[in-house]
């Protein structure tokens, strides 16, 4: 079996960390993933420049629950700027699930970062670039 | 239960894809997605580039007329298979999707109306909604779909009132989901009783049944080479010969015209008025190949194979913890698919598990988002046979789930 199912991953998936919705909340974005019709909402409360608190909430499979229960843990305490450059690798790495041949799984894993640097653009009223995605 | 009337071994042996890597070949369950292709459907391919290979209808060297010939007499192979009255009413396209958008725009540009109805159902494929959906937006027409029960057949009861200012049917001859086949004859002779016209996606049909498009007595039908185990960028759109006659062009260009001035155009004749640029010719005398292979395991011995498969394929699922699949049971209008979902592990998950398990099934909507919508469903795992699977598939298959159930059960 692939590195996709270890233990870290699936108990992430089975007990995802700050699963929930955040009132009141500074941010609020929801992504889907149009191959699969799943659905994240990322939730930020932002206080002196850095993420005080933050939530998802949504449906999806193993991969995409457990790189937002990872991200979400990492989100919190970090400062605006820093959340905003926070790019695919980092989250690749930080999941540790070697996606760079799976395009397909790759999105999936990506869903809840596309949430949160949609709302941090949105939040920061600066204009998100389709390529700061990729 | 029929017996299988071909050997499938040989068939299997047959496709260069399906014997590798050899010390555990794929397991290939993904075939309403894309079939694979035989080797001699590859060898006609690559016979077309090494020795024929030039444009069609242009040169009268001596290249371009063995190409033409070609690709003419692949046009009168898909029209014996599927029993169209001439090889002028077979038009190639890119695939299903483009000979659907060849109806809704040529055909719906010229016939429909503000307030006229297209007629579908809740359980078509994208591409037999979103093309009428454009052509509703242009002309004011509007779509209504006939609704499925919770078996995933369509509900006829109420088709009289559904019937009402309906111009054009267009319903899938077998979904690509639940695996249902749909009662088309029916549904055209009740079309044709007010005056509506009756176009089938065939897409999932012609590659696994025998299918007589005058017997149907139906009036279009698109389907897709790559399902049939011909290449990618060939399809066909079959229409009786009077209704394309009367139709416009689709596109503009080289190829579909007879005489053109700076200021106007005389069209070509069918099909070449619908066929704008050099098509893919390489390609659709693979599907020729392709027809010929077919026509040689004979798709009434296809069609009793995959009854078997079907059969099997529903009896091994329902004794899988956990798990529900869709669509009719084990009938002659179920096809040897089936999507299904499992308790606590998302369709993603569970195929790509059976990927490390060497299984190849597809996850998602599958392009039929409103059917997943009525089935309350985001997304399910899909698994389709054809003519090269046997019940060794299926049973790895079955392997395959166990290990999902003992991550996520």
């Amino acid at each position: 079996m692939s590195d996709m199912y270890r233990d870290l991953i699936l108990e992430h998936h089975r007990y995802p960390h700050n699963y929930g919705t955040l009132d009141p909340h500074d941010v609020s974005q929801e992504e889907h993933n149009p191959l699969c019709g799943d659905r994240i909402r990322l939730d930020l409360r932002i206080e002196d420049g850095k993420i005080a608190a933050v939530a998802f909430s949504g449906k999806g499979c193993a991969v995409s629950q457990a790189a937002a229960s990872m991200l979400t843990d990492e989100l919190v305490g970090m400062d605006v700027n820093r959340a905003r450059d926070y790019g695919k690798d980092d989250l690749l790495e930080l999941i540790g699930l070697p996606l760079d041949k799976n395009p397909v799984r790759l999105k999936c894993a990506l869903l809840s970062l596309k949430a949160m640097k949609v709302g941090l653009y949105r939040y920061l009223g600066q204009q998100l670039e389709a390529d700061d995605l990729d | 239960m029929s017996t299988i009337p071909f050997n499938v071994a040989t068939v299997r042996g047959e496709f260069p894809i399906l014997q590798y890597p050899v010390e555990r070949p794929v397991v290939f369950l993904d075939s309403a997605s894309s079939s694979q292709k035989p080797a001699a459907v590859i060898a006609a391919l690559d016979h077309y580039y090494r020795h024929t290979n030039a444009n069609v209808h242009r040169g009268v060297y001596q290249l371009s007329e063995q190409a033409t010939l070609a690709f003419e007499q692949a046009r009168q192979k898909v029209a014996r298979f599927i029993h169209a009255s001439s090889a002028r009413e077979i038009v190639f396209t890119r695939n299903t999707t483009e000979a659907i958008n060849l109806v809704a725009q040529a055909w719906g540009g010229a016939n429909l109306r503000s307030g006229d109805v297209i007629l579908i159902s809740q359980m078509e494929h994208h591409s037999n909604i979103v093309p009428w959906q454009l052509i509703a937006q242009r002309t004011g027409a509007v779509l209504r779909a006939i609704p499925i029960d919770a078996q995933g057949r369509l509900v006829l009861d109420d088709l009289d009132r559904l019937l009402a200012g309906v111009k054009l049917v267009a319903v899938t001859h077998q979904s690509n989901v639940l695996g249902t086949i749909n009662p088309v004859a029916e549904l055209a002779r009740r079309a044709h009783a007010v005056g509506a016209l009756m176009l089938v996606d065939g897409a999932q049909s012609v590659p696994h049944m025998p299918v007589d498009v005058q017997a149907l007595d139906i009036d279009f039908m698109a389907f897709s080479g790559h399902k049939m185990l011909a290449p990618t960028g060939v399809g066909v759109l079959w229409g009786r010969k009077a209704l394309l006659d009367a139709m416009p062009p689709f596109m503009g260009g080289g190829s579909m015209i007879k005489t053109v001035t700076i200021e106007t155009t005389t069209y070509a004749d069918i099909p070449a008025r619908f066929e704008a640029g050099t098509p893919m010719i390489g390609e659709a005398i693979a599907l020729g190949a392709a027809v010929d292979y077919l026509t040689e395991l004979g798709m009434e011995a296809v069609a009793a194979h995959e009854h078997t498969l079907a059969h099997y394929l529903l009896e091994r699922l329902s004794d899988v913890p956990g798990l529900t699949w869709y669509g009719p049971p084990v009938g002659p209008d179920r096809a040897a698919m089936a999507a299904f979902s499992m308790v606590g592990a998302h369709p993603h998950d569970i195929a790509q598990i059976l990927d490390s398990e060497g299984v190849a099934v597809r996850a998602g909507h599958h392009c039929t988002q409103p059917l997943h919508a009525a089935l309350d469903l985001p997304s399910t795992v899909r698994a389709s046979c054809y003519v090269y699977n046997d019940t060794s598939d299926i049973d790895r298959l079955v392997v395959g789930l166990a290990k999902v159930t003992k991550l996520f059960g």
